[in-house]
């Protein structure tokens, strides 16, 4: 790799290049939107009935959240690495991996969710005749949604961080802008994917939170 | 020969084992930068958190600084500082340390901050003056969670290190690199290999490490919440990047 020439005259943003490239950064931005939903969407979806089982099923909770936790360890990079000889340099590596890494925060967040419903909230639906799967969907799951909405939002900020590296195999959204400016050292795109990248994160926790107050007006203040 | 069996092959070539670009030198420029970056902010985070955590201030600032390098990603904060200082090892560490330091904080803080109050109380019944009620009764109880964040952050800049090949650096993270650029996917996944092995390894470590530190009376206790399979001194890690 030859080493770039650092230019000390290159200003941190030249807005020249930014007007002439909004294009270009719209589509990255959108890109860093829909792998961001599909990670989360498609972790929440394996994520529910995976937490609902640890939660009853009080001996799979170890290996459930054991193996979770595993997948979490392996740095991003290497995993993305490990599954390119095999579904290559595709949006699929890209969702393998986002999905994986969603896991372990919303499987254990719906577990302690679960487990933080009041017994005796419990034992009133059960004595008013509810069963179990009316009980789980309109009782056990809207109390524990304030901690499972932790969860997502935790999982969402860090899946938009995580997106900047899939750049590395071609499906980055914003990272894209990232890998081009540290290539061509210019500042522009570098600056402009960071900035992008951290608001898309904040406006989707704080989005989320509004979401979360919205399906909970019990807890409101 | 199947592409696992030219993964095997690549790990049995003595070539990659020599020189500045073998496997050995590559290990060890991992650990050594792992290391200090993960040393030097604790010797950064330890006494702001644990500071804060004893006298219970700034609890938004320690726990809001973890959700800020969150959404900070990595990769921008390693470019960011290849364009402060310039390519190599400088802006690597000066990355590495700057995510370790979030998760230090954070740990330290609510570890001191959640030492159960009547501890505190009964020390001070005893007639033990505030420095020895932070260093025998404080640390002592507040350390299993103060060394899970040494060890959320010790295992997040071995996986970082990684990219740091992205900056002209060394590590593991050259195999996948360079794999990638020469498009040599057996190169990139025995790098990939590797990069998992060391920070298994990593995890490994700190966590016994964490277990030798724990005092006896604490370990019990966390042993039963084990057993309930929600470890009692593990917040939410962070991202592995």
């Amino acid at each position: 790799m030859p080493a770039p020439l650092l230019d000390a005259t290159d200003p941190w943003i030249r807005w020249d290049w930014v007007g002439s490239h909004v294009d270009l950064i719209l589509a990255d931005l959108t890109q860093h939107i829909e792998l961001t939903a599909i990670a989360v969407g498609v972790g929440l979806l394996i994520a529910i009935p995976i937490g609902v089982l640890a939660w009853r099923y009080h001996g799979s909770r170890g290996p459930v959240l054991g193996l979770a936790g595993g997948l979490y360890t392996i740095p991003s990079l290497a995993l993305f690495a490990l599954l390119v000889p095999w579904t290559g340099l595709t949006v699929l590596t890209a969702e393998i991996g986002l999905v994986a890494y969603t896991l372990l925060i919303l499987v254990r967040n719906i577990v302690v969710g679960l487990d933080g419903v009041p017994l005796d909230v419990r034992d009133a639906a059960l004595g008013m005749g509810y069963r179990p799967l009316r009980q789980l969907l309109r009782v056990d799951l809207p109390l524990a949604l304030p901690v499972i909405f932790a969860g997502l939002r935790i999982a969402t900020v860090t899946t938009i961080g995580l997106i900047t590296i899939t750049a590395l195999i071609g499906e980055g959204g914003l990272g894209q802008l990232l890998y081009d400016g540290l290539q061509r050292d210019f500042r522009t795109p570098l600056v402009v994917g960071a900035t992008l990248s951290v608001a898309l994160a904040v406006v989707a926790d704080v989005s989320l939170a509004s979401v979360q107050r919205l399906l909970t007006p019990w807890r409101a203040a | 020969m199947t592409f696992l069996g030219s993964v095997v092959h690549w790990f049995l070539n003595p070539a990659h084992w020599h020189g500045d670009f073998g496997i050995p030198n590559r290990v060890e420029e991992h650990v050594l930068m792992s290391v200090a970056a993960t040393g030097a902010a604790a010797l950064i985070a330890l006494p702001v958190g644990l500071t804060l955590g004893h006298y219970g201030r700034g609890g938004a600032l320690a726990i809001n600084i973890s959700n800020v390098g969150r959404a900070l990603p990595s990769f921008a904060i390693l470019v960011l500082a290849v364009q402060l200082v310039g390519i190599g090892a400088t802006p690597a560490f000066l990355a590495l340390v700057a995510l370790a330091i979030p998760p230090i904080v954070t740990n330290s803080f609510v570890g001191m901050r959640d030492v159960n109050a009547e501890l505190r109380d009964a020390a001070r019944g005893l007639g033990m003056s505030d420095l020895r009620i932070l260093v025998r009764v404080e640390l002592p109880n507040a350390l299993p969670v103060v060394m899970a964040g040494i060890r959320t952050a010790g295992v997040q800049v071995v996986a970082t290190a990684t990219l740091a090949a992205l900056v002209g650096w060394g590590g593991l993270g050259r195999f996948i690199i360079d794999g990638f650029s020469q498009l040599d996917y057996v190169q990139v996944f025995a790098g990939a290999l590797m990069v998992v092995a060391l920070s298994a390894a990593a995890e490994l470590l700190l966590a016994l490490l964490q277990r030798a530190l724990t005092p006896a009376g604490l370990r019990s206790a966390s042993a039963r919440e084990r057993r309930r399979g929600l470890p009692a001194a593990a917040p939410v890690p962070e991202p592995a990047t």
